[in-house]
């Protein structure tokens, strides 16, 4: 390890450091606000350090970790979603009278997890970003408030992740006693190989990977968790788990298998296949019956999976643009609709419930007008980023020439329009059997400012969305 | 650059109009006006100054001009947008935009008049949606770029889906999520048939364009592009409606609050006709010319039973939906057909459909705010109570149901002899569409304003803001039944170019000489004489 090495390492360093920072200082004295302003400075930080790396031609450190730009793209992703859900998480804390200081120690390391994971080149780092990752979320979701339907989201969590980390860790095993190699280069040949070789053994760790990977993504058949636990986090954590949690992931899963070009007729291929489907089918026709906000939420982003999957499945250069934007646009558009969510949280209940949003727009017309651009987003309607983002999944899709995949995404997306317009309707059509309107929390004015230059955010970059496709390029080129 | 104004006028107004309102509510009426006013004196300006341009690049090129293909638009505009995906921001306008334009603008303004007293409730928001529909109507009849059309042809769903949940009537919120997800699961299949399109376009000559111009004559297998012609049939014919697809539009024609309906009958549906003329024909004639058979029956099932539909219905405005799938029907069956007889008379009807229907909506409209009810059981002998409603109403009545000397008659007729010279027995199915057409339309006006008044109904008769809507409109039926061929004048050079471009195709059989001298010569279109 040289001292080029260090200064690559930056942003990973800057992220080890601030919660360390967070912790030393809320041992010595307890202020929620120079908690959030500590994690602020770390974040900031993160993101200089970030053009500091960037300046590296050597990028590869050791062979766990590449700081490619496709990795320093990520990286700054996840650290600007994270600060978003730290300044929304202020005022939902602030209101409840708790000790929040460790809260966001937990929140920086999560992040370092997910920058380890969308950085690694190796199953160690792998692993070790995502236990990192998981170990934080157990905590988050219970930690700030004890109550029982946190706790119950919590052991739920940690159950299914446990499970899942073992499945990983297991696959692992079983693709390096056989091949002897644990990282992304040495895999390739295998995957390209498909499921179909002679060794059974390597498959069935590709396998076992594969089931831990759709865990983490929430894809249908492993999606059970996700509803139970989106309903039962407090809503920023929720934010936090649909955003930055499954963006990792996927980035790492797209940096797994760039290298491999998938025959439409070979079982991998299949097998996502069938996943995609299934996730953008069952999730759309199970957010048509909730009548809970964050359940819809949960729903929506298992059917926003599988759109991504369909981008992923068509392979090639486009493809990643594809993700890549389609999860730019996906962590803008969540953090804005859980945004709302915690927002309009009283300390009593999270505002999860329909009824919480009836009248809104009278009530609170800017927040209902934030909110309804997510929900559009969502539904990709132009004007937003999620028409974009859809456009190129399908583009990407049509490309490859995946045309059954696109039509199911078609049918699927139009059903997944008459929920989010319920919501729509909800917020601005006076019902005449409604007697008053709701009132949800009072929006403080970082959680404001917040989701304002979110909503920005969707709008310009869905008018005029080519720097950040040209930005997303050259990130996405320098994948092997 | 004077295009990129059409966008832009409506698409200011219309935080403008909110703005305002949160002060004066009822300012945001006038910024509407001038939203939609001023681009209507601007298109109308561009269409008398450039009328003589038209001709002679007509007379330039004569009947063997491929109009936009060789770049012979009125005005054009084109930037890279999404330069990685081959997107460019691609306005242009011939005869044929211009008319959209003005039916465009024209219908925005009478919404924004026909809401001055209907709509007391979100004012400023109102004017919002309308204007930001006026502005991506205006964007869909202007762009040449795939992508581009695609994105406004979305981009209006959402305001018009507010317009009718929040301002429409009893059943407002269902008939909203019906048209909405009508219209984008149908958009959805478009999107796949122009990205197909695209990427052939783009294998076969390494070329990643959105541009229709370029797209225009893509090679492909006869399968493929029998495919990707069902993909635009299916959004076009959703929007028009054609027969099967139909069953969105009465809830929303209904449901719709008065400026709604309008702006859904007078220029919304004719996004279908348009874009069938417009892309769907050029790009893929022989497709097309393989479902003409399928074409010419739906547009006739469409003409008749919507005709009967109507006839069947209670509800006076649930009626008058229904006539416009009868109406559309007849545009069906012209592009169908697809001759210069036939396509003048398509776009005369889009025009005069437009005014006639428009009026009817808003005399219901009135009518609901006066009598609170649109349930035909509960009028009759209205004439007597307000002879000036009872009389404009056996005016477009009239109208609607084709009558010589107005400008209805002569659409139908042209569209019935054009498509004699294709399929006989059509032709024949749609002329008795005509007499079905005067038995609703009688039937309408026998219910709600003949016969015996029984229900001690006492309200006030037009005021001078809606008399002069409808004299206008009254005016401009007139004189198109009588004088049509300004209108046939410009859109000559699109319907000319449109064939031009699919001269080479079995649905052009007609040599460029014999039918089409009878345009250049202006001997057609007096028939309503």
């Amino acid at each position: 390890m040289t001292t080029g090495d260090l200064i690559t390492l930056l942003p990973l360093i800057a992220l080890t450091v601030s919660p360390v920072v967070v912790m030393l200082a809320a041992a010595y004295y307890r202020s929620h606000a120079l908690a959030l302003a500590l994690t602020l400075v770390g974040l900031a930080a993160t993101i200089v350090s970030l053009f500091i790396a960037a300046t590296r031609t050597s990028r590869q450190v050791t062979p766990l970790l590449s700081f490619d730009a496709y990795a320093l793209f990520y990286i700054g992703l996840l650290t600007v979603a994270t600060a978003a859900v730290a300044i929304l998480s202020w005022s939902y804390l602030q209101r409840r009278h708790v000790h929040p200081e460790e809260y966001y120690m937990l929140l920086l390391t999560a992040t370092l997890g997910g920058a380890v994971l969308v950085a690694s080149t190796h199953f160690a780092a792998f692993f070790l970003g995502l236990e990192i990752l998981s170990v934080s979320l157990y905590a988050l979701i219970v930690y700030p408030i004890y109550r029982a339907q946190f706790v119950e989201a919590a052991v739920k969590y940690l159950v299914l992740a446990g499970a899942t980390s073992a499945f990983l860790v297991f696959g692992m095993a079983l693709v390096y006693a056989q091949t002897g190699t644990m990282t992304v280069s040495g895999l390739a040949p295998l995957l390209i190989a498909g499921l179909g070789g002679e060794d059974v053994v390597v498959a069935l760790g590709v396998v076992l990977l594969l089931v831990g990977v759709g865990f983490k993504l929430a894809v249908v058949p492993f999606h059970m968790w996700t509803p139970d636990v989106y309903q039962g986090a407090p809503a920023p954590v929720g934010a936090y788990i649909a955003t930055v949690s499954k963006g990792a992931v996927f980035a790492l899963l797209l940096r797994y298998f760039r290298p491999v070009s998938l025959d439409t007729g070979s079982t991998l291929f299949l097998v996502f296949a069938a996943v995609a489907i299934a996730s953008m089918v069952a999730g759309n026709l199970l957010a048509l019956r909730q009548d809970n906000v964050k359940r819809i939420l949960a729903y929506s982003s298992i059917a926003n999976l599988g759109y991504l999957l369909v981008a992923f499945l068509a392979t090639g250069e486009r493809a990643a643009i594809a993700v890549t934007f389609y999860l730019v646009a996906y962590f803008a558009t969540t953090l804005v609709a859980f945004g709302v969510v915690t927002a309009l949280s009283t300390p009593e209940r999270d505002a999860e419930s329909m009824d919480d949003y009836r009248g809104l727009a009278r009530t609170r017309g800017w927040t209902a007008a934030a909110f309804t651009v997510a929900l559009f987003s969502l539904a990709g309607m132009p004007l937003t980023m999620g028409f974009i983002a859809k456009f190129y999944v399908v583009t990407a899709g049509a490309g490859a020439a995946l045309w059954a995949l696109i039509i199911v995404l078609v049918l699927a997306s139009t059903v997944g329009l008459y929920y989010y317009t319920r919501i729509v309707v909800a917020m601005w059509v006076r019902q005449p059997d409604e007697s008053a309107d709701a009132v949800g929390a009072a929006v403080g004015g970082g959680s404001a400012a917040v989701l304002a230059a979110l909503t920005a955010f969707l709008i310009v970059f869905g008018v005029y969305p080519a720097p950040l496709i040209q930005l997303i390029e050259r990130a996405v080129a320098t994948l092997p | 650059m004077i295009l990129l104004w059409y966008i832009l006028i409506p698409a200011v107004a219309a935080p403008l109009a909110w703005l305002v309102s949160l002060s004066r509510p009822q300012l945001a009426r006038w910024v509407a006006v001038a939203g939609t006013a001023l681009p209507l004196a601007l298109v109308t300006w561009q269409w008398a100054s450039q009328a003589g341009a038209l001709r002679a690049a007509f007379a330039a090129h004569g009947p063997g001009a491929a109009g936009l293909v060789q770049g012979t638009w009125l005005a054009h505009v084109q930037a890279t947008w999404i330069a990685p995906l081959g997107i460019s921001f691609f306005l242009a306008a011939d005869g044929l935009t211009l008319i959209m334009l003005v039916l465009t603008f024209a219908m925005g303004l009478l919404a924004v008049l026909a809401s001055w007293r209907g709509i007391q409730e979100r004012v400023g928001f109102f004017h919002f949606m309308i204007l930001w529909t006026t502005a991506a109507l205006a964007g869909v009849f202007l762009s040449l770029d795939l992508f581009l059309f695609y994105f406004f042809f979305e981009m209006m769903l959402i305001p018009m889906y507010f317009v009718i949940a929040l301002w429409g009537h009893e059943r407002r919120v269902y008939a909203a999520i019906k048209f909405f997800i009508f219209t984008q699961a149908s958009g959805l299949l478009m999107l796949i048939a122009i990205l197909a399109l695209y990427f052939i376009h783009g294998r076969a000559t390494g070329v990643y364009t959105f541009d229709f111009t370029q797209l225009l004559g893509t090679q492909m297998p006869s399968g493929t592009a029998f495919l990707l012609m069902l993909g635009f049939f299916a959004a076009f014919a959703v929007k028009l409606p054609a027969f099967p697809l139909h069953t969105w539009l009465p809830d929303a024609h209904t449901e719709a609050p008065t400026a709604g309906s309008v702006i859904l009958a007078g220029v919304l549906i004719k996004i279908g006709a348009y874009g069938m003329i417009r892309f769907m024909v050029p790009l893929f004639p022989q497709a097309v010319y393989g479902f003409r058979t399928v074409g010419l029956v739906l547009a006739v099932i469409g003409i008749i039973y919507g005709a009967i539909m109507a006839y069947a219905q209670t509800d006076l405005k649930r009626l008058v939906a229904y006539t416009s799938v009868s109406h559309m029907g007849f545009v069906l069956l012209g592009i169908f057909a697809w001759n210069t007889l036939a396509l003048q008379g398509v776009v005369l009807q889009i025009v005069c459909h437009a005014l006639s229907t428009g009026a009817l909506f808003i005399l219901v409209g009135t009518l609901q705010d006066r009598i609170h009810t649109r349930d035909m059981a509960k009028m009759g002998g209205l004439w007597a109570v307000a002879p000036r409603m009872g009389g404009t109403a056996m005016f477009f009545a009239l109208a609607s149901l084709g009558l010589p000397g107005l400008g209805n008659f002569v659409a139908e007729f042209l569209i019935l002899v054009g498509t004699w010279q294709v399929s006989k027995w059509a032709a024949v199915l749609g002329a008795v569409g005509l007499v079905f057409a005067t038995v609703y339309a009688l039937w309408m006006m026998q219910r709600a304003f003949q016969g015996e008044e029984t229900h001690a109904l006492r309200f006030g008769d037009l005021v001078p803001r809606e008399t002069g809507m409808y004299a206008a409109l009254i005016a401009a039926l007139v004189v198109l039944g009588f004088y049509p061929q300004p209108l046939i004048a410009t859109a000559r050079q699109t319907v000319t170019s449109v064939q031009q471009i699919t001269a080479g195709s079995p649905l052009s059989p007609e040599t460029a000489s014999a039918a089409q001298t009878m345009i250049v010569d202006g001997a057609t279109a007096d028939d309503g004489q």
